[in-house]
């Protein structure tokens, strides 16, 4: 049999269906991957998937319940204030697709996420469900030592789910794994940055959102093909506007939402799924994990509107990333209800009317299903960028 | 370090009228913020969840509620304007109306229905509802109010039993500690004055003795019938423990109010005229329509004999009888903030379990909660908070509108669902009688 030729579109078209399969449904994949004892659900933002990973739970993102989620239960149990993300994820709970999570971990982000901890207390007793109580306040000293300690208590409460100790090696190990991810993703977002005709957003989303529903072993090998592949993609660059997306860091926006943008734009850098790589650097691999995990999240995480550093102005992080990523323009968005995201897309617009940066806003729900008028909006925007840039 | 309180002529007691004399602290104490900016005092914003009011007292700070500023616009009826300014600006319309609120007073220029609110020198926002730190980003961009953000750990799941002095809190009260000592910098900074730990402990004394009165206040309550409406009366409570913690006006409003339902108590007197059903009030009130939500309830012989407000939105200390150990004011100060933030503020988010002790001790009829569109804190869990007192064979009633936005307020709509309820209430019986 002759040897199969290396076909680098067929090879990123396998691997991306792969990733499209793992995120296509938004509960729990079926059968645990080899070396897993259970899965551990993880709202967002800024979740130490180490932990999980090193007592053998799977770290599951859980992102919400996308666009095609019939809302059977949630509506009669949340307020209609609340923004989608925390509703799909009730609904999940309550419609029995996470019955088999070990347990939900929750964060100090807002409010409506703080109240799914007692949400799923209440009505899936049998699981794990917790607040991890990151601060809020990063800038006083003794944070570090703080944060390892609610660190510590997570790697307890899982071990006593578990029955299993966590050894600081399994840490070191884990840490590696989620090191080599960290190193691939930052790959991805150069790509997209130096060539991003190369690579869209909404392919690039795919590619890191895989990892909420695969062990980081797997997705290692998944961003390494990827990128192999695409390192031989041929594409003719276009002319679009380069432009930074944000407002995507908690609940995600569909993917024909995304698909729309790169239509008209490139996007050069955003903050989607920023729960999946808000380690911006490698967390040190030597001297106590714990440790080392807790003084990253103080030292070397991305910035966000549920984050407050007296270090990071969300103006200020804002940008940063224009500059980092050369981009022209901003894309503003907000999830609906989300109050976070609200008050920061006006700031920065605020900001971008005084220093005379070109953006244009929008609102966002997860369970959008129409999206021809936004399009037309983005295409418009594209346009008088590119006049204005010419 | 106690003082002892001179005990009062008989006739003044009686004089004593809560609802006034708390409207005349009110008043003083927003008269007093006039002149504070002129009179080249400090002034500090805070919230009424985790707010460090002790170590600022010390300091001679005065204190800012914006959160009360808010409810003040609705309660003067006002607010609308405020929060339109605030739209037009460019804020959404799903946002916490106390904020925007607040933006409209920023665009007016501080000038408020009760006066002039003065400019802060500081801010300290605690985590306890997450939109305290929004709100104080808006400051830190517009107004360049040097922010603190008071980072308490909260109870952290269900069942969550922490103790004094165990591991989780010592290491908890670490965290808080380490903070204070970077806010004493920082105060000292601004005011050019070191923290004095006597006049410190003088203030803890005093809130010892006004939270002591406080929870001798809430224990009236369990009294049938009730003497005062845990959600009309009590919102001037919270008002003094907040505006006046660690104040001897503070010690004295809440002394003569313990005196005052003490005496309303023996006499047999309820807050309404025939109680039939004791009720617990869950949420925070409609301030723009305050006086037609209790109305709406008190017509049918309904009294809120509680509301979970008096105990978040006054500092959390009744939920575990805390007390100020004043031989070791700062340590005591971390300790009881920190067990304070997981029994009294952050229990929020596990409503449940709370709420089935308190139907117990009030020995409520059922449960009134009330959805604000706009505080989150309060309501994202609420509606199933609702669902699980229900399986408690519990009558539960939920109604929505908002805090002071008078938009929300749906008249017909909420009558009807009152008067439903009560109409089942009756059928069922008020348990008291069964
Ligand atoms: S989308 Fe916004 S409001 Fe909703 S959970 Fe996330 S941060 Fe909170
Ligand atoms: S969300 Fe609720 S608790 Fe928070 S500031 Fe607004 S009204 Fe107050």
């Amino acid at each position: 049999m002759p040897e199969a030729v290396y076909d680098s579109q067929k090879e990123l078209e396998l691997v991306l269906e792969r990733c499209n399969e793992a995120v296509r449904e938004p509960g729990i994949p079926p059968g645990l991957p080899e070396g897993f004892s259970g899965t551990l659900g993880h709202f967002p933002v800024y979740f130490p998937e180490e932990i999980a990973h090193a007592a053998g739970l799977l770290p599951m993102a859980l992102l919400g319940g996308g666009n095609r989620m019939e809302m059977k239960h949630a509506d009669a149990r949340m307020g209609s204030f609340v923004c989608s993300i925390c509703r799909s994820t009730t609904e999940m709970g309550l419609n029995g697709s996470l019955k088999d999570l070990s347990g939900f971990v929750t964060h100090p982000i807002c409010d409506a996420a703080k109240h799914l901890a007692g949400i799923w207390a209440r009505n899936l007793p049998d699981q794990v469900s917790q607040i991890l109580y990151l601060p809020q306040n990063v800038n006083t000293p003794g944070a570090v030592r703080y944060i390892a300690a609610e660190y510590q208590r997570l790697r307890g409460v899982l071990e006593a789910k578990t029955g299993r100790k966590v050894s600081d090696e399994a840490l070191r190990a884990s840490l590696r794994t989620y090191n080599r991810n960290r190193a691939l993703l930052r790959e991805v977002y150069a790509l997209r940055r130096d060539a991003p005709w190369k690579l869209s957003c909404t392919e690039s989303y795919l590619l890191t959102r895989a990892r909420s529903r695969m062990p980081c072993e797997e997705h290692n090998a998944l961003l390494e093909r990827a990128l192999a592949a695409l390192a031989h993609r041929k594409a003719p660059a276009q002319d679009k506007p380069r432009v930074v997306f944000v407002g995507g860091f908690c609940e995600q926006p569909p993917l024909e939402m995304l698909e729309a943008i790169d239509e008209s734009c490139y996007v050069v850098d955003d903050d989607l799924l920023i729960g999946m790589r808000w380690l911006t650097a490698d967390v040190p691999e030597g001297g106590d994990p714990v440790w080392a995990l807790a003084e990253s999240y103080v030292e070397r995480s991305a910035a966000s509107p549920v984050q407050h550093d007296a270090r990071k102005s969300k103006e200020g992080y804002l940008m940063e990333m224009l500059r980092g990523a050369n981009a022209d323009a901003a894309i503003l968005t907000a999830a609906k209800f989300c109050e976070p995201g609200l008050d920061d897309q006006l700031a920065w617009s605020k900001h971008f009317d005084e220093v005379g940066v070109p953006y244009l806003v929008l609102e966002f729900e997860e369970k959008m299903t129409s999206f021809e008028q936004m399009a037309m909006q983005v295409e418009t925007f594209a346009e008088s960028l590119l006049f204005a840039l010419a | 370090m106690t003082t002892a309180t001179a005990s009062r002529p008989e006739t003044e007691k009686s004089a004593f009228d809560p609802r006034v004399e708390g409207q005349r602290l009110i008043k003083e104490w927003y008269a007093e913020l006039e002149q504070a900016n002129e009179l080249g005092q400090p002034v500090a914003n805070v919230f009424v969840m985790g707010n460090a009011v002790e170590i600022l007292r010390a300091f001679d700070f005065k204190l800012v509620f914006p959160e009360i500023n808010s409810l003040q616009t609705g309660v003067r009826k006002s607010s609308e304007e405020y929060i339109r300014l605030s739209e037009d600006y460019g804020m959404s319309p799903d946002v916490c109306s106390y904020v925007k609120a607040d933006v409209g007073l920023i665009l007016k220029e501080n000038r408020h229905p009760v006066g002039r609110i003065p400019k802060a020198s500081l801010a300290i926002a605690s985590n306890m509802c997450s939109t305290f730190i929004k709100w104080a980003e808006i400051w830190e961009r517009w107004l360049k109010t040097p922010t603190f953000v008071l980072d308490l750990p909260g109870q952290r799941a269900a069942g969550w039993q922490v103790r004094p002095g165990d591991a989780q809190h010592s290491a908890d009260s670490r965290w808080v500690e380490a903070q204070f000592a970077e806010l004493i910098a920082r105060c000292e900074k601004i005011t050019g004055k070191k923290l004095d730990l006597d006049k410190l402990a003088e203030i803890e004394d005093r809130v010892n003795r006004m939270v002591g009165h406080w929870n001798n206040v809430m224990m009236l309550n369990r009294r049938t019938p009730a003497p005062y409406n845990a959600m009309l009366d009590g919102l001037t409570y919270i008002g003094i423990m907040n505006v006046h913690r660690g104040t001897q006006e503070g010690v004295d409003f809440m002394r003569r109010l313990e005196q005052h339902l003490e005496a309303k108590v023996a006499r047999g007197e309820g807050r309404v005229k025939d109680e039939r059903f004791r009720l617990l009030f869950s949420g925070t009130p409609c301030y723009v329509s305050m006086r037609r939500l209790v109305e709406l309830f008190e017509n049918w012989g309904g009294v809120f004999a509680y509301s979970d407000y008096l105990t978040f939105a006054a500092g959390g200390m009744d939920a575990a009888e805390l007390r100020y150990d004043t031989s070791r004011p700062l340590e005591s100060l971390a300790e009881v903030t920190a067990i304070a933030a997981q029994r009294g503020l952050s229990n929020q988010f596990f409503a449940h379990e709370r709420l089935a002790q308190q139907i117990r001790d009030y020995g409520t009829d059922g449960v009134v909660f009330h959805g604000i569109k706009s505080c989150r804190f309060v309501s994202s869990g609420m509606a199933d908070t609702r669902e699980f007192i229900s399986r408690l064979d519990v009558p539960t009633l939920y109604i929505e509108s908002d805090l002071i936005d008078p938009r929300y307020w749906a008249d017909a709509q909420i009558k009807n669902r009152v008067d439903a309820f009560f109409e089942a209430l009756g059928q069922r019986g008020s348990r008291r009688a069964s």
